[in-house]
């Protein structure tokens, strides 16, 4: 069975329709990417899976191992095995990222009917994952993203991604506002987590980022929609041609 | 709403406050109103000697020349000050001597609260002195900290077994004809904490007293005053429950505080009186006379508020910076929900030169209540060198609640600084979905986000009770998002 699977999904924001019908499924292991230009409704995408409000669907459907996540709270999608990587992580003052990784998951060991976790054992976790994806000892004391460079933003990112282990991964633009350097650290953190159970959908502008996290399928979103799927070559030849060719169809 | 949903939100309803239950236990109360015989029955109560039942009277008649203060951003009834007990207490067979003699039922109420009073039970480095409705029941460590010269006693045994001191600070920093409230109390005060710490001593344990109103109809009226004297040094808590009835309830308090020369007293507050319940009805009018004097040369005030607590709340810790080099501080936090209204913020008198204050206030709002900051600074001048900085934040959650700031900077010394600094902000949805994206509940996000808003103000807390004043910030706000 698939993984995700998205059916015939149309969704409108102040009245006016940013999805238009798009139909996704994603087998569990796999990575899909989705490229397209900027303004198509790829972010909207993303936080209508995850559930955020603001958003009314119009039409369609969205399901997690066939089950639908449509009536589901933000936080019962994450629970459920959600992951949304943020283009943008906001920032909270004065919660330790450590603290805030920690609440995150005592939800999770709640939800599973377990006790929360040891101190000496959350921290013995953290640091190791902290270690491997080049987050340093003094980001976990900082507030959660306050003053983080862009860099860092996305490697704590990955960081939550890797303690929270989720069943489906959004990587929103994860790309944006990383140096080279940065970039292969946090490719590689997501390839770590690559698995035979585990689905991602990485968005992306660019080919760049696809040449680290190689994926299995390849769409091309435009106007609210998929437009087009293929191989990892798809994203190449985007990379060649621009998306002149698809702009036509956002109008 | 669904059968269960009500259901559900019933049993919330209940662990909201947990310590809205009451104790079962014969009371000796005065008869209901106030007049001179009153007076004399609280004082013959008490035993105490002729000059105090005399100043008690002279504040009494003081009392009836003034008017309640109608300045402060809350609304409420008029109150019929004849229409309560001024003076409740446990009926005991024998006053008791030790812990021993304590009436079982008494600890057993204070364990639910969570403040053991046998020794052996206690929180190892706390001494806690347990007020029940008028009465001081039990003071714990006592014989420890009198080994190391540190008097920590009921306000009313202080007076039979340290009269000269008593006399000397009583009434010193706060006038009894200071305002309406501070006035009342003068007149009825019942019980509170005494603490003097002599000179060169750092008290190494903290004190603590534990307010708890429980009879009906009835005001409390407390009135704690703490010495240090040169050089010394002391940390002191209080908390304050009371339980959930439909009536609104009085609590005046008056506290002064007295640091002589390089004395330091941090003094912290957990109030968390019945705040009334989702529709506004009941709680405790919370109507409290704070005031510190920074007598001494380089002495120190801090006061931190954690204030979650009351349907009304009307106070203003402040410190009368006298001494050079005096330096006052203000740590602040205030939350309130549903009906919930205070007016709260702190004085910052500069006399002394090169004296020096601090305010950090942090305001939340949320539901249907009413918030306002009120904090005045004022430079004397004669205090060259004078500083303060003063910063305010107001946080907003929903759009049924308000959050006001009203500074008053008067400067009268050209040689002085202040600052000031003021934000209001609301809980963006942006932080808010983050979190639950993370897995976390709206109520349990909300918590985190404000704790970490309140940071500054709760890490001044003694450590002891930082994680529990944590907790008390998040239960405060259930039911203020979703």
């Amino acid at each position: 069975m698939a993984l995700i699977e998205i059916r015939n999904l149309h969704a409108s924001v102040d009245g006016k329709d940013i999805l238009k019908g798009v139909d996704l499924v994603i087998e569990p292991g796999k990575v899909h990417a989705l490229m397209g230009p900027n303004g198509t409704g790829k972010s909207t995408l993303s936080n209508i899976i995850a559930g955020r409000d603001g958003y009314t669907i119009t039409d369609g459907d969205i399901l997690l191992n066939g089950q639908s996540l449509l009536e589901m709270e933000p936080q019962d999608r994450a629970l459920a095995g959600i992951f949304l990587s943020f283009q943008y992580p906001v920032e909270i003052p004065g919660v330790a990222t450590s603290t805030f990784l920690k609440a995150a998951i005592n939800a999770r060991r709640r939800a599973a009917g377990e006790g929360e976790i040891d101190a000496m054992e959350f921290l013995k976790l953290v640091k190791a994952k902290a270690k491997e994806l080049g987050v340093r000892d003094d980001m976990l004391k900082r507030p959660v993203n306050v003053g983080f460079s862009g860099g860092e933003k996305k490697r704590a990112e990955v960081l939550q991604m890797a303690l929270m282990t989720p069943r489906f991964a959004i990587l929103d633009e994860t790309d944006s506002g990383l140096d080279i350097d940065a970039l292969k650290v946090v490719a590689d953190g997501v390839n770590a987590l690559r698995s035979p159970d585990r689905s991602f959908l990485v968005i992306t502008h660019y080919q760049r980022l696809l040449s680290y996290i190689v994926p299995d399928v390849v769409h091309v979103f435009a106007g609210g929609r998929i437009v087009r799927t293929g191989g990892p070559e798809l994203a190449e030849e985007l990379e060649a041609k621009g998306y002149a060719d698809y702009t036509g169809a956002a109008a | 709403m669904a059968a269960t949903d009500s259901t559900a939100q019933t049993v919330k309803e209940l662990e909201r406050y947990k310590y809205g239950f009451e104790t079962n236990i014969e009371t000796e109360l005065a008869p209901k109103g106030l007049n001179e015989d009153i007076i004399r029955f609280i004082s013959a109560k008490k035993e105490e000697p002729e000059w105090l039942l005399e100043w008690r009277l002279k504040a009494y008649r003081q009392w009836l020349t003034m008017t309640e203060p109608t300045w402060a951003n809350v609304r409420y009834p008029a109150i019929d000050f004849q229409d309560a007990h001024y003076y409740a207490a446990p009926r005991q067979k024998i006053a008791p001597k030790s812990l021993e003699e304590v009436d079982p039922e008494l600890l057993r109420t204070y364990e639910k609260l969570g403040i053991p009073l046998r020794e052996q039970e206690a929180l190892a480095g706390v001494a806690v002195d347990a007020v029940f409705d008028s009465v001081s029941v039990a003071t714990t460590y006592k014989k420890r900290l009198e080994e190391m010269g540190v008097i920590f006693c009921a306000i009313s045994e202080a007076v039979k077994k340290y009269p000269d001191l008593v006399r000397k600070y009583l009434g010193s920093v706060v006038p009894p004809g200071d305002n309406f409230y501070a006035c009342l109390n003068s007149a009825v005060f019942t019980d509170g904490s005494f603490v003097y710490v002599p000179k060169g001593l750092r008290c190494p344990m903290e004190l603590s007293t534990y307010f708890r109103i429980n009879e009906k109809n009835t005001g409390q009226f407390e009135r704690t005053l703490i010495v240090c004297d040169d050089g010394a040094y002391v940390s002191y808590l209080e908390g304050c429950t009371a339980p959930q009835r439909d009536e609104n309830q009085l609590h005046a308090a008056v506290v002064e505080l007295v640091a002589l020369d390089d004395a330091e007293i941090k003094y912290s507050t957990v109030q968390n009186w019945y705040p009334g319940d989702a529709e506004g009805k009941g709680g405790i009018y919370n109507f409290v006379t704070k005031r510190a004097a920074c007598r001494g040369r380089n002495s120190k005030v801090m006061w931190t508020q954690v204030e979650t607590g009351s349907a009304v709340t009307w106070k203003y810790p402040s410190c009368i910076l006298q001494g050079e080099n005096s330096v006052g501080e203000f740590y602040s936090v205030a939350i309130t929900n549903n009906h919930q209204q205070a007016d709260t913020g702190t004085k910052m008198i500069h006399i002394g030169k090169n004296t020096r204050s601090k305010i950090i206030s942090k305001g939340i709002s949320a539901g249907h209540s009413d918030q306002t900051y009120r904090g005045l600074v004022r430079i004397q001048p004669g205090a060259d060198g004078a500083r303060n900085f003063t910063q305010c934040d107001s946080l907003l959650i929903g759009d049924q609640c308000g959050a006001h700031t009203v500074p008053y900077i008067e400067t009268k010394n050209p040689t002085a600084r202040t600052e000031h600094e003021a934000t209001a902000s609301r809980i963006s949805e942006d932080q808010l979905f983050y979190c639950l994206q993370r897995g976390l509940n709206p109520e349990d996000a909300v918590g985190l986000i404000v704790n970490g808003f309140c940071k500054e103000v709760l890490q001044t807390l003694p450590m002891e009770f930082a994680v529990e004043a944590q907790k008390l910030v998040a239960i405060s706000l259930e039911g203020s998002v979703g």
